[in-house]
């Protein structure tokens, strides 16, 4: 709406320009519009988030395992939630005016954030009118955004909160492409829009994909790139692209005058140029990546994270010295030939190599046991001889994607004044035996494993047979 | 330096690799037989000739290879209930991909034994991880008959087949109906044709040719059908909905002899009694509780605990779930079987009864359960010692046995965590690093 009162002041000026029937370059100058402002010149955030917490009790969780998501954890530990906030984390909290419930046995963490979902653009059923995860038409579609294609009724939702305990997600686009499209953040919270489950103030993401899927999807349709070379030379060419639209509009915005013309899909990698906007890049092997990395630093952005990255444990060292995070699988492989190389180890020896590290699901089934994947993973690392605590493998779980996803103030990890996404186990979370026991969101019970009514049923389900069931 | 070490230490385990089966007897085990029982503390597993001889309280005999165990577990080799595992080294290169013939003159006549691959990649990666044997199934294209499918070993030698042609796979429901030519209605004049001229065949081989293209079944794929006629080659049969699998206990009602195996059945639940009045088993989705399509509305992870609970033959198979190369998550899943009875509501198994879905229970479905899946005597020699409780996730496989034969433990995953422990390149690059 904004932009477009810019857009028509903008005509209305020139008009009156025009209609002075020319003048001379002092009188064009003192008629030019006025600068709208770095990053005002159309709005950012044209579909906002509408999200807002549910009402919860103030609770104190005691007697319970505390794992805190940064590296803390505190036996027989006690967590205090109120109006949607993590009040404190410790031994003996003031229990006035909360619930209190004796957590004997369990645990407590964060709740678990996935940085790489497909739930709501690749919903069940699995059907061909759902199939919305994937714009690819063209190798590069950075003017998509998930966000339009998430169906908020999606049955993934309610397994992923109920049984996997995740709390936040990522909904990115496939991977068909080289630049997918805008992806979207979402509280795990059932809402009748998009916008209902949107995380509120969460930056933009932006898919990115290296390797078999862009070349193989457009060398079948003849066209380029068809090669990893092919994919390369799309991306600068873009970019170089993008550089341009960006410098004619951090000059109009600064400067004013004529607004450039508008280009929906360079304002995403405008975004990406500015920071505003993170790059998460699908990425297989090793070598790739590390041009990726270079290809970055030519044209002045930063990949936030690598996602699937079955071989960044290769170029651990490499990976650290750039910044850059993998959000890599527990024990996928040989599905493709870019996946050949993977080994169990690959979080481990990222972590140990100091590189930032993370699991992530890209499956509806493994989103529900992501402390699971993080399970293996530590395993896998402690047998290779690395010492793993379980408080600092749950930094893999919440915090590290919190990072990766930009919003580690907000959520992510127990501290205080950060919105209290918590979830109760009714064991050690890295235990195949454990399942949660209650989820919060922003302090409301979302999911209580011993009140059948407390579980979400989508209207997908609704009417169906199992309707409610446990799942 | 800790690259070296590495070698070192690979080499050792080259070394100390026995070629051959030897009796082995081991000691101070948890023994777990793999029936549905729970742990015997203190427990001896004796093995003689390739094969179990014991397990569980009797002294141990001696003049055999002896390990002591030091009380940790001792299971039956695990058993991948539904696999593709051994005809597919990566899914995405079609070259490696043997699973499937979409346009093959051939149906049911195809036979997966000669697909089979002992050295493919996945073999050696499950293997390492305790799985011993694995139901291995090819995939329909282009038609409801897949072929006829094989048991393996995963052993680490050129002789990967317990029984080939051990039973006859097919699709039903929504995927059979593709294949048949776009409905359910299809698919069941296919199955019934395919049937009534398998009888044909039996009736008169010579007389077969006469029936010309009529038939609409090669000579070939007739004759593979006649032991599924006799009930002397089990059925599988991929089906999801209710109603589908009541069709199939239906049909048995016309053709008597058919030994249907249930593979899939995520909606077997709503009509449990039904099955275990009709005697079917099941190779079931363990943890399969998405909507995924149409035919799978009622999934839930509770499946496998309420046919249990109903009296059916239930285990654990990876139906389109990775089931080239990650039969090794069936452990981790028969662990979630267990969790799943602590929640009000949900159906689990206790230890015992989810261990038996990945040994004992894939392996009498598919009628072989006095061969594999177990530690009862006369047994194979499947046996795997594990450092921690095998459902618990970070347990491993420290011995794995097949057949007797001690088997490595070391493949192109371990080799390739050995190089890159450390992943800065030394006085060498990393290619000569092995």
């Amino acid at each position: 709406m904004k932009r477009l009162l810019l857009s028509a002041a903008a005509m209305a000026l020139l008009g009156g320009c025009a209609a002075q029937g020319g003048g001379g370059a002092k009188s064009a100058s003192s008629s030019k519009a006025p600068a709208p402002g770095m990053n005002k010149g159309y709005s950012h955030d044209p579909f906002p988030s509408t999200y807002r917490a549910y009402p919860g009790r103030p609770t104190l969780i005691t007697n319970v395992t505390v794992l805190d998501g940064e590296g803390g954890k505190i036996e027989g530990g006690q967590v205090l939630f109120r109006d949607g906030r993590i009040v404190a984390v410790g031994q003996s909290l003031d229990p006035a005016g909360a619930d209190v419930i004796d957590g004997q046995g369990k645990w407590v963490t964060p709740g678990i954030i996935d940085v790489h979902s497909h739930l709501g653009d690749y919903p069940s059923p699995s059907v061909d009118a759902h199939s919305d995860g994937n714009e690819a038409t063209a190798p590069i579609t950075a003017e998509v955004w998930a966000e339009h294609s998430v169906w908020p009724q999606d049955p993934g939702f309610a397994r992923a909160l109920a049984n996997g305990g995740v709390t936040t997600l990522q909904i990115l686009p496939g991977s068909a492409n080289l630049m997918g499209g805008r992806s979207v953040t979402l509280k795990n919270v059932y809402a009748r829009t998009m916008q209902g489950m949107k995380f509120p103030g969460a930056p933009y993401g932006m898919k990115m994909a290296c390797g078999e899927n862009p070349k193989r999807v457009y060398g079948s349709k003849g066209r380029m790139p068809s090669t990893r070379m092919g994919n390369v030379a799309v991306n600068r060419a873009t970019w170089a692209k993008a550089a341009e639209y960006r410098r004619k509009w951090d000059k109009y915005e600064t400067d004013g005058g004529d607004a450039p013309t508008r280009d929906i899909q360079l304002d995403t990698l405008r975004g990406v140029l500015s920071g505003e906007i993170l790059v998460h890049n699908h990425c297989y092997r090793a070598d790739e990546m590390a041009i990726v990395m270079d290809m970055a630093k030519e044209f002045g952005y930063q990949v936030s994270t690598f996602h699937h990255a079955v071989e960044s444990y290769k170029i651990a060292d490499l990976l650290k010295a750039n910044n850059v995070c993998s959000a890599v699988w527990a024990d996928w492989y040989g599905f493709k030939m870019e996946s050949y190389d993977a080994v169990n180890e690959n979080l481990a020896i990222l972590d140990h190599e100091g590189a930032c590290v993370m699991i992530h699901s890209d499956d509806a089934n493994g989103i529900q046991r992501l402390n699971q994947e993080v399970a293996k993973a530590m395993a896998a690392g402690r047998r290779a001889g690395f010492q793993i605590t379980p408080e600092h493998a749950w930094t893999w779980l919440s915090y590290n994607p919190a990072r990766a996803l930009g919003i580690a103030e907000q959520t992510g990890s127990l501290k205080p004044g950060k919105m209290a996404d918590v979830v109760l186990w009714n064991g050690n979370p890295f235990s195949v035996y454990t399942r949660p026991e209650r989820v919060w969101v922003d302090g409301a019970l979302m999911y209580d494993m011993n009140n059948p009514k407390h579980r979400p049923v989508s209207d997908f389900e609704l009417g169906q047979p199992g309707e409610g069931d446990v799942k | 330096m800790r690259g070296l070490k590495a070698i070192a230490v690979l080499m050792a385990t080259a070394a100390a690799l026995p070629a051959a089966a030897q009796d082995v007897v081991i000691t101070n085990a948890k023994v777990v037989i793999g029936d549905g029982s729970e742990p015997i503390e203190g427990g001896t597993v004796v093995i003689r000739g390739g094969r179990i001889v014991s397990a569980g309280r009797a002294a141990a005999p001696a003049g055999a290879r002896t390990i002591d165990a030091g009380g940790r577990w001792v299971t039956p080799g695990i058993v991948a209930g539904f696999t593709r595992m051994g005809v597919v080294e990566v899914d995405g290169v079609r070259d490696t991909d043997d699973s499937s013939a979409a346009t093959s003159v051939f149906n049911a006549a195809l036979d997966i034994a000669p697909a089979v691959n002992p050295k493919a990649s996945p073999i050696a990666i499950n293997r390492a991880e305790g799985i011993t044997r694995a139901v291995v199934a090819p995939a329909a294209r282009g038609s409801i008959f897949a072929g006829q499918g094989a048991v393996i070993d995963l052993g680490a030698d050129m002789n990967a087949l317990t029984r080939p042609r051990a039973f006859q796979f097919m699709e039903w429901g929504e995927t059979g109906a593709q294949r048949a030519g776009g409905s359910r209605a299809a698919a069941m004049a296919t199955l019934r044709n395919a049937l009534f001229e398998a009888q044909a065949y039996r009736r008169n081989p010579a007389s077969y040719d006469d029936r010309g293209k009529d038939a609409l079944l090669t000579r070939a794929d007739a004759a593979a059908l006649v032991p599924v006629l006799a009930g002397q080659m089990p059925l599988l049969v991929h089906v999801e909905r209710a109603s589908d699998i009541l069709t199939l206990i239906e049909l048995k009602r016309e053709f008597a002899g058919l030994r249907l195996v249930l593979v899939g059945a995520t909606e077997g639940w709503t009509v449990a009694r039904e099955i275990a009045a009709a005697g079917l088993p099941v190779i079931a989705s363990a943890l399969a509780d998405l909507p995924i399509s149409f035919e799978q509305l009622a999934a839930t992870q509770s499946n496998i605990g309420r046919l249990r609970a109903a009296g059916v033959t239930v285990g654990i198979g990876s139906i389109n779930d990775d089931e080239a190369r990650q039969a090794r998550l069936v452990k981790q899943y028969a662990g979630n079987l267990v969790a799943l009875s602590k929640v009000p509501g949900a159906a689990g198994l206790s230890w015992g009864q989810a261990f038996a879905t990945i040994s004992s229970l894939p392996a009498e479905a598919i009628g072989m359960g006095a061969e594999i899946g177990s530690l009862r005597p006369g047994r194979h020699g499947d046996v795997v010692i594990w450092d921690g409780d095998p459902l618990e996730i970070g347990s491993a496989a420290t011995a794995v046995f097949v057949d007797g034969v001690e088997q490595p433990l070391v493949n192109r995953q371990t080799r390739l965590r050995d190089r890159y422990l450390d992943p800065k390149e030394g006085t060498l690059p990393k290619a000569y690093q092995y």
